[in-house]
């Protein structure tokens, strides 16, 4: 599944990061702790969070996650965006909040 | 092969960078991909470390074909006590910090986890070294 998929399944909003939509996602994490993500997530998770700042992109990109959810309406924060679109990492938004996002989610990519 | 980079203690708007870099590094020397992500962790781990706690270090990357050497380096505060800095959920980090999703005592335990050797001298008031050794064979 890509992640335009999931984008268009859960009907979230695309910050940026558009070149990467074809990215494939092969699982999900969620977390809001840098560490526990850096520690557990998995090459092509897509990562739910509430972090909306640029570390958040450092760590995605480190581990190569497919793509960033920011739940609840949060939006990045514009040195966050810009590092988006530089590293094609797509960061997506959703007004859902983070129980409901998960559940649909393994519900899309458990499929 | 020797590289340097340098980090600058506060700044987490460029915490990863040098990461990021030598992990560029590995990848275009063609260190196996389970290698590369193990020690990524680490490395990023001992970078924030350093931005998080110290006024600045150096990370110094050696790798032979046997394997990668990694020295983290900071003039910062030093750690009082190493043991309980190893903790998992211990953490001096500041409320700033910590809202931003870091300092949940979790750093000095995934570098454990992913160096194949950890080795961390510090002294008070002076800076902490912290050595990575990720073995190629």
């Amino acid at each position: 599944m890509t992640v335009n998929e999931i984008v268009e399944g859960l009907n979230l909003s695309v910050f940026g990061g558009k070149k990467g939509l074809s990215r494939e996602v092969t699982g999900g994490y969620i977390s809001d702790l840098l560490s526990d993500v850096m520690g557990n997530a998995s090459e092509g998770d897509i990562w739910a969070t509430l972090q909306t700042h640029k570390n958040v992109m450092a760590v995605a990109s480190l581990k190569e996650v497919a793509a960033v959810i920011l739940v609840k309406g949060l939006i990045p924060d514009e040195d966050m965006l810009a590092q988006s679109n530089e590293e094609e990492l797509p960061v997506l938004g959703t007004e859902m909040e983070t129980f409901e996002l998960a559940g649909k989610l393994y519900g899309l990519i458990k499929k | 092969m020797k590289f340097k980079y340098e980090i600058e203690g506060g700044n987490f708007s460029k915490a990863g960078n040098a990461s990021s870099a030598v992990k560029k590094i590995l990848k275009q020397l063609n260190v196996p991909p389970a290698t590369i992500k193990k020690l990524v962790v680490a490395l990023y781990e001992g970078e924030v470390n350093v931005v998080a706690h110290a006024w600045n270090g150096c990370i110094y990357v050696d790798i032979d074909p046997d394997r990668i050497f990694v020295t983290i380096e900071d003039e910062g505060p030093g750690i009082p006590d190493i043991g309980q800095a190893m903790q998992e959920g211990y953490s001096t980090a500041s409320q700033a910090v910590r809202e931003m999703g870091f300092g949940a005592g979790m750093g000095l335990s995934n570098m454990k986890k992913n160096a194949d050797l950890l080795n961390i001298k510090s002294e008070v008031g002076k800076g902490t070294t912290v050595e990575i050794t990720t073995l190629l064979k």
